[in-house]
């Protein structure tokens, strides 16, 4: 399997008690009351630092992506920080994973075609493609979108992305909300047809179609683990199965927060607080903005005002051990957390592109090159080889990285990281 | 009460039509929130012939009829056909919020159309100083709070459906949550649409109507309404929020029909 190393570059410093006097991470935190620039420039370089730390600790890949007015994420334009990953790993076997950047908020849209294809030219073939919705918070509530357009632009933009990626010819596109006369991208991927497009979802049914529709990895983005996903990537292996599809573990990503420690004791002494502070002051927003009017369709509104799913849990009531037991992050011992991956992950839902969240919320930079080295170490060699007996191709890969081993942790980079 | 359901945009538009009463004819344009046949519409009917028309999309049966339509050019058009349907030539012209703001809209753009013009509550003008409530981002706990002065009336309760049976208040969620993403199509993310442009082809008699209270659009913003349409007169309306008709029907009601005779 291929497992990255996923960052959000969250604020690390936020109040002790921000929760209580902000309404909301997302949106509307005051910038002024809470940031500083000079810090927030050490937070990118961290941020910078740390992914190619991972790159160099024998990750498959590095992750980045798009937010805006949000204080746990702020990489507006997940293409600078992924220009800057691409430059700095050429010659390794690293891919670029951008999850990505958003296409509704792109106007025109063939912008990120462009800038996708110009990673794709300067890491030499190891872009992959993420192509995601954004959530209403970005697209409807800081970029403006109409909700009940949201779905319609994105799936439009979709198609226009594919088409200048692989058209030999100049074409027009004449859209619905798009029209562009003279289509005619400079410059072209590397990869051909076109990188590996992955899209990433927060669990929307409808989306679990276009994925299998349109021949992508589906990436389920949960900050709620695992063990909370079961039903739901069912729900998409379901879909994969009724559309005739293979069922190809690399179809699926998925997104866990993970921890490592000496020991299972030493990683509550040392994550602890971070991870709390993740799950009470990182996702804290209310819960309307998840959804505005006209943001589901109204099929999905119906099933899901009929359903007796119950509300989310609350997880300001929980506290570090709840969020390990219940999954939401895999926390312990090299042991405890390459047996977990492998059951609640791996086998539980049939996960072949695994991404994982290794700096969280207020974790430090030392903390977090430890964090990344110990499951680079510890972890990552004996998740590898997983499906590999199945024969299954990663076709959601680049093609020249798929048989690649990427480098081995060296001397140095442990330092580092100690 | 006659309800039909008219087919405008080439079939693909279905518009439902109550009507009721007597006399000269009314048509009232809803808010955000759908429609529901109340006691103001009952109250106006004592006086005129009223049709009501849910506007695309927010009629249950019919909600994905609104993916027809783009922008505010197509639903004024939409209502165009609906007119010639109804064989409506001039009338009275009520709405209320973002109905009030597709009132003045219809009334620029077919000045012969509306003999008369009573905007309650409307949108259709944005100040920085004096912003609007995006209703849409409200948590929908708090929403009758900020659309009634008295978010445990009876007009409250029966807009919310609270005491409801569960599925007929799930209905009512459901419906009203889609009501404002049909109507908020139009108007997200802020409720200025250029009526700025527009406005000053309105040479109807025009009655703004504001509940003193109104905690969603500010009353200030019937200024935006009397500098541009010479004239448009002022009435408030005591112990009323953001949905006086609802608040205070007979008042209201009375307030449309003096003004309407006059």
């Amino acid at each position: 399997m291929k497992i990255s190393a996923f960052h959000l570059m969250p604020h690390r410093e936020l109040p002790d008690d921000f929760e209580k006097r902000y309404e909301s991470v997302w949106v509307t935190p005051p910038w002024w009351e809470l940031a500083n620039a000079e810090r927030v420039g050490q937070y990118y370089n961290w941020t910078l630092d740390e992914l190619l730390f991972a790159a160099r600790a024998g990750f498959d890949g590095v992750c980045t992506n798009e937010h805006h007015q949000n204080a746990y994420g702020f990489m507006p334009s997940p293409n600078i920080m992924g220009a800057v990953l691409a430059k700095a790993t050429n010659g390794s076997n690293v891919a670029i994973v951008q999850m990505g950047a958003t296409l509704p908020t792109s106007n025109p849209p063939i912008r990120v075609a462009e800038e996708y294809a110009m990673l794709d030219c300067i890491s030499g073939g190891r872009l992959v493609a993420g192509l995601p919705l954004g959530s209403a918070m970005d697209v409807n509530l800081c970029y403006g979108i109409t909700p009940m357009e949201h779905r319609e632009r994105y799936r439009e933009a979709f198609a226009l992305t594919l088409k200048a990626w692989q058209s030999r010819e100049l074409f027009a596109w004449n859209g619905r909300y798009y029209q562009l006369a003279n289509v005619n991208l400079w410059p072209r991927p590397i990869q051909q047809p076109h990188p590996p497009v992955w899209v990433p979802g927060s669990g929307s049914i409808s989306t679990f179609d276009f994925a299998v529709d349109n021949e992508v990895c589906y990436c389920f983005l949960s900050y709620s683990g695992a063990k909370a996903a079961k039903t739901m990537m069912q729900g998409y292996w379901d879909v994969v199965a009724k559309k005739g599809r293979e069922t190809n573990p690399y179809r699926a990503g998925f997104l866990q927060l993970v921890a490592v420690a000496e020991s299972d004791a030493a990683a509550e002494a040392k994550y602890a607080r971070h991870v709390e502070y993740f799950y009470h002051k990182c996702l804290h927003w209310p819960i309307q903005y998840l959804s505005p009017p006209g943001n589901q369709d109204y099929k999905s509104l119906l099933a899901a005002a009929k359903s007796n799913i119950r509300r989310a849990e609350d997880t300001k009531a929980l506290r570090y051990r709840d969020f390990v037991e219940k999954g939401y992050v895999i926390a312990g011992s090299a042991a405890t957390v390459r047996d977990r991956i492998k059951q609640e992950v791996v086998k539980d839902l049939r996960v072949g592109n695994l991404m994982v969240l290794l700096q969280i919320g207020s974790m430090p930079h030392e903390l977090t090159l430890e964090n990344m080295d110990r499951f680079a170490r510890e972890v990552l060699p004996s998740l590898r080889g997983e499906w590999d007996d199945d024969g299954w191709v990663n076709h959601w890969w680049p093609e020249r990285l798929r048989g690649a081993a990427t480098s081995r942790p060296t001397a140095a980079v442990a330092a580092a990281g100690a | 009460m006659n309800e039909r359901t008219i087919a405008v945009w080439d079939g693909k538009v279905r518009i439902r039509v109550q009507s009721r009463g007597s006399g000269p004819a009314l048509v009232f344009l809803h808010g955000p929130w759908g429609l529901t046949w109340d006691p103001f519409l009952d109250e106006l009917a004592k006086s005129f012939t009223v049709h009501a028309p849910e506007h695309p999309g927010t009629t249950p049966e019919t909600p994905d009829d609104i993916h027809h339509l783009d922008n505010l050019w197509d639903l004024v058009l939409c209502y165009d056909e609906l007119f010639q349907a109804l064989g409506l030539e001039s009338v009275a012209l009520v709405g209320h919020a973002f109905g009030g703001m597709l009132a003045c809209e219809l009334a620029a753009a077919y000045p012969a159309r509306a003999r008369r013009l009573a905007l309650i509550a409307p949108l259709g003008f944005w100040r920085d100083s004096d912003r609007v409530v995006n209703w849409m981002m409200l948590d929908p706990a708090r929403l009758p709070e900020y659309v009634f002065r008295d978010p445990t009336s009876e007009a409250a309760r029966r807009m919310f459906a609270v005491g409801a049976d569960p599925d007929a208040a799930i209905m009512a969620r459901v419906r009203l949550a889609w009501a404002m993403g049909a109507t908020g199509k139009f108007i997200w993310p802020l409720p200025d649409k250029g009526l700025k442009k527009r406005i000053h082809r309105v040479r109807t008699p025009t009655l703004l109507i504001w509940g003193k209270e109104d905690r969603l659009v500010p009353p200030v913003y019937a200024d935006e309404f009397t500098r541009r349409i010479a004239s448009a007169r002022v009435q408030t309306v005591d112990g009323a929020g953001h949905v006086p008709h609802l608040e205070r029907p007979e008042a209201v009601a009375r307030m449309i029909r003096e003004f309407v005779a006059g």
